[in-house]
């Protein structure tokens, strides 16, 4: 560097126009395609629904959004979401366990296959999952041979629901039992605990938040889910027919205001659900 | 020093060590526990995951290779294939660019209301695909916003390729992302200040320095935006218009089939679909296996 | 090159890290950055390699303002703490990399470069290792291959964050010497930053002590440890008994002990004594204490006592002035020199 221009020592600092933040450069043209994509892709298409819904006025939007079958609709959207989480979050955990903690044959082809839900259109899913358990398929014809009927009923909702929600619960929960500190449970052993005290008092407790997250996401996503449930779910008003189908069916019939509303709904929820999981995240965070 | 016991322990009996072989370690279950958990487990993954999987490649060759070949061979099939790699070549590159960009600003920089832009960006995760094909149709269908205007300009974006792409563009919007913010998080900013105080640009720093990091990361992202980018249905089927051999992609040219009750056509085509989500998973489970051998970290 | 901090003020929220900074480096010195974590010291040095911006105040290098000039437009050399070697380069690409990223027409040819790499690596002894990757190497050589690399682009300053705060401690006293050893070579201006008072004593030609984001003393190791200008100071560098007390009259007292206090104002007041300012006396000189336990080094025994009102002084004296103390016994000790400060109020 050069002393030819030397400043005067009274010359005060020149402060940029807008102060850096950090040596790292790129933040304005990073930040504002962020932003810009996020806006046009993301934010204002989705406000569309709320103004759309909003032109029903309040009354015909309750109508639309609460009406007897979108009612019904919603009860078999979130309790089947409901149900088909509580099975992955038993299965798994267990799953999660077995490929942290086991070894056995055949555990890569195993691990890798948890992520065909992710993998697989669900479409696929949905017609093969119909197939599979309608009362001619492979397990479908055992189970009507116990008088048990799946396919085109809500039963079937909730199997497809989990088959979509496996892997959220798995890949949750996942890094943390991988992390426990295998310390941790020598520590309580030596302490004189035994293997049961040990589960219920040191590992469980620990992956209570990354559990209650997977269950979050499997439920967040079983709720909005309509490619892998209408193959199976009968889809009769009032009886088998989601959430979702019901815009759909709404759409078709150029209701573009009562499809607005029901959408509203669901989204309303989608949020209430995504603060859950974020306050879980959060309140997770506090030991580390 | 005085001993430092505060109050007395109840006294216990002195221990008997009468164990005639070692017992198990501490953080090892006993067999029959194992047994239970994997039998549980592998009876669950394959009434869930493997049957459904080789239900497709059952039905589609149940009367041979022939008809199932002939399915995909269909004109309309061919024209499903083919718009549904133009949306993924399309949404694909797009998602990923913006998944850089997301995740350089908001890995390698401190602003307030961080933690709720991440939360923006991984909103298209637990928002309906319905819901997400509707919007499109709000705003860019003909009772739409914009419905009017486009008519009026001759220009089509809801029912045709736009549309479609808009609407996969949303479902696949975080997932490259979502996996490079973490990354690029846990990297820690040490050797982009190393490389800028060696008077390295930010162009040649992230070319040099990040993305040789974040490549894995990048190539993971993508393979999942990718999957679901050609999987899409719920949004796809919205704004579509299911127009056969126009604005039909894979996903809904099987639903058309399944609907029509050809059975070995659905199953033949979603075959094709199983094959890439085999293919993804291969990859992935690769770059798992890549990565834990190279070790991310030093 | 010389180096002029002017009245930098830096916050992190609402955190004052910095406060009223006001430091002149010297041209070719080794000044050393010392204070406990959370003294600002990290940042300063962030400052002045321009990798964080302060809010107010000046950064002038050799007279020239560059308080808001890119880190990469400032030609230093930054050795990280953690190191930041790039993980996916060989150690001869890390090295190469400040001089790889120059425009086409400052960048030295091929040939030139790989020379100065050789030459830079058998500066920091690492000659025939450009070939392996950081993460073969033990800590001890990515350390040098850090130092390496930022000296690599002939830098203006060398700045060092704890540069052997992840080594062990034999590693740690070869480095030191090689540092210095490099910075005599180099006669390149040096900061570095440490929180071990032994390692900035031993290693630097000055020290700048931190406290809570201020500047507490700036001097020659011998100057700071012997003339320390503020308590902080005196009770961070060297080993120190602290008593609380009261001057009056020109004395300090606390208890049985006094001292001589010239000049010091009367009031609350705290002494600060080295453990070696501390000598066996003969009876009815200085003052009584019981001896709780003596450890020897050699010639020299360090004496644990505890006086009557339960202050625990430490002594440190020769081996032969022991005078018979035992453990439990008492013995006679007389203060040669302390260091005294008014306790301010508030």
């Amino acid at each position: 560097m050069s002393v030819q221009s030397v400043l005067p020592a009274v010359a005060g600092p020149r402060r940029p126009l807008l102060r850096r933040r950090s040596a790292i450069p790129g933040f304005g043209l990073t930040m504002g395609l962020t932003l810009t994509i996020l806006s046009l892709v993301v934010l204002a298409p989705l406000s569309a629904v709320a103004f759309k819904a909003a032109g029903l006025g309040w009354s015909d939007f309750l109508a639309a959004g609460f009406s007897q079958r979108a009612l019904n609709a919603y009860r078999l959207s979130f309790g089947a979401a409901l149900i088909a989480a509580g099975v992955n979050g038993v299965f798994g955990l267990a799953t999660v366990w077995a490929i942290v903690r086991y070894r056995f044959p055949g555990k890569t082809l195993l691990n890798a296959l948890i992520d065909l839900p992710f993998a697989l259109p669900t479409a696929v899913a949905g017609i093969a999952l119909a197939t599979l358990y309608s009362s001619k398929g492979w397990v479908g014809a055992a189970l009507a041979h116990a008088g048990i009927k799946v396919a085109y009923t809500p039963v079937g909702v909730v199997i497809a629901l989990t088959f979509i929600g496996l892997p959220f619960v798995v890949r949750t929960l996942e890094p943390v039992v991988r992390d426990l500190a295998m310390d941790v449970e020598e520590a309580a052993a030596s302490l004189g605990a035994r293997r049961v005290q040990i589960l219920g008092r040191v590992i469980l407790p620990a992956l209570v938040p990354a559990w209650l997250t997977g269950f979050a996401l499997a439920f967040a996503r079983g709720v909005g889910e309509y490619g892998s449930v209408i193959f199976i779910a009968g889809n009769m008003p009032f009886k088998s027919e989601i959430a979702p189908l019901l815009i759909v069916i709404q759409l078709e019939q150029f209701q573009y205001r009562e499809a607005a509303a029901i959408a509203v709904v669901m989204l309303a929820a989608s949020f209430l659900l995504l603060f859950v999981i974020n306050a879980i995240q959060a309140w997770a965070r506090r030991y580390s | 020093m005085s001993p430092m016991f505060i109050s007395a322990d109840k006294p216990r009996p002195a221990p008997e060590y009468t164990a005639a072989r070692p017992a198990a370690r501490p953080n090892e279950d006993p067999a029959w526990v194992k047994a239970l958990v994997l039998s549980a487990v592998v009876g669950f993954l394959v009434l869930v995951l493997i049957l459904p999987l080789a239900c497709v490649f059952a039905e589609a060759l149940k009367q041979g290779t022939g008809p199932a070949l002939e399915a995909i061979k269909d004109p309309d099939a061919i024209s499903a294939i083919k718009l549904t790699l133009l949306v993924a070549a399309i949404t694909v590159p797009f998602n990923a660019l913006f998944g850089l960009c997301a995740s350089w600003a908001v890995a390698k920089h401190q602003f307030p209301g961080k933690a709720f832009l991440i939360t923006l960006i991984d909103l298209p995760f637990s928002v309906s695909p319905v819901v997400a094909g509707l919007i499109y149709v709000l705003v860019f269908g003909a009772q739409g916003w914009f419905g009017p205007w486009l008519i009026e300009h001759g220009i089509k974006i809801v029912f045709a390729l736009p549309g479609i792409v808009l609407a996969t563009m949303f479902v696949t919007f975080p997932f490259v992302a979502r996996e490079l913010i973490p990354l690029m998080q846990e990297q820690g900013v040490d050797e982009e200040e190393a490389a800028t105080s060696m008077g390295a640009s930010g162009l040649v720093t992230f070319l040099r320095v990040t993305a040789p990091n974040i490549r894995w990361g990048l190539l993971y992202g993508v393979l999942l935006c990718n999957a679901r980018a050609m999987g899409e249905f719920g949004a796809v089927s919205v704004v579509s218009g299911h127009i056969r051999g126009l604005t039909d992609t894979m996903p809904l040219h099987v639903e058309i089939l399944y609907n029509e009750y050809n059975y070995v056509g659905a199953f033949a085509v979603a075959a094709l679909l199983c094959l890439l989500a085999i293919v993804t998973l291969v990859l992935k489970t690769a770059l798992e296996v890549g990565q834990s051998v190279h070790g991310r970290h030093v | 090159m010389t180096i002029t901090i002017r009245a930098v003020d830096k916050r992190f929220g609402r955190y004052p890290a910095l406060n009223n900074i006001g430091l002149e480096v010297r041209d070719g010195e080794l000044l050393a950055l010392l204070g406990p974590s959370g003294s600002g010291k990290t940042t300063l040095l962030r400052v002045i390699a321009g990798l964080e911006f302060p809010e107010a105040g000046q950064v002038l290098f050799g007279g020239q303002d560059v308080t808001y000039a890119h880190a990469a437009a400032r030609q230093v050399g930054f050795v990280f703490q953690q190191y930041a070697l790039f993980k996916h380069m060989t150690v001869a690409k890390n090295v190469a990399f400040g001089l790889d990223v120059r425009k086409a027409a400052d960048r030295p040819s091929k040939a030139d470069i790989a020379a100065r790499v050789a030459e830079l690596l058998k500066l920091v002894e690492l000659d025939g290792l450009g070939g392996r990757f950081p993460s073969q190497l033990s800590g001890g050589q990515r350390q040098r291959v850090a130092l390496a690399r930022a000296l690599a682009v002939s830098p203006q300053v060398l700045l060092l964050d704890e540069p052997f705060g992840a080594l062990d401690a034999t590693v740690r006293k070869s480095l030191r010497r090689e540092l210095r050893r490099i910075h005599d070579a180099t006669g390149v201006t040096t900061i570095f930053v440490t929180h071990d008072q032994e390692e900035a004593l031993e290693l630097a030609d000055r020290v700048a002590i931190l406290n809570k984001g201020q500047i507490e003393q700036v001097g020659a190791p011998q100057e700071v440890h012997d003339n320390p200008a503020s308590a902080f100071v005196c009770g961070f560098v060297g080993e120190a008994n602290r008593l609380v007390g009261e001057v009056t009259q020109g004395r300090f007292r606390s208890g049985a002990i006094q001292v001589p206090a010239p000049g010091v104002a009367p009031g609350a007041a705290s002494a600060y004594i080295r453990p070696y300012d501390i000598v066996a006396g003969a009876p009815g000189e200085g003052f009584e204490a019981t001896v709780r336990r003596i450890v020897l080094h050699g010639p020299v025994a360090r004496v644990e006592t505890v006086l009557d009102g339960g202050q625990p002084i430490e002594a440190s004296f020769a081996r032969e002035d022991l005078n018979g103390a035992v453990q439990g016994g008492r013995v006679t000790l007389k203060i040669k020199q302390a260091h005294l400060f008014p306790v301010v109020q508030g």
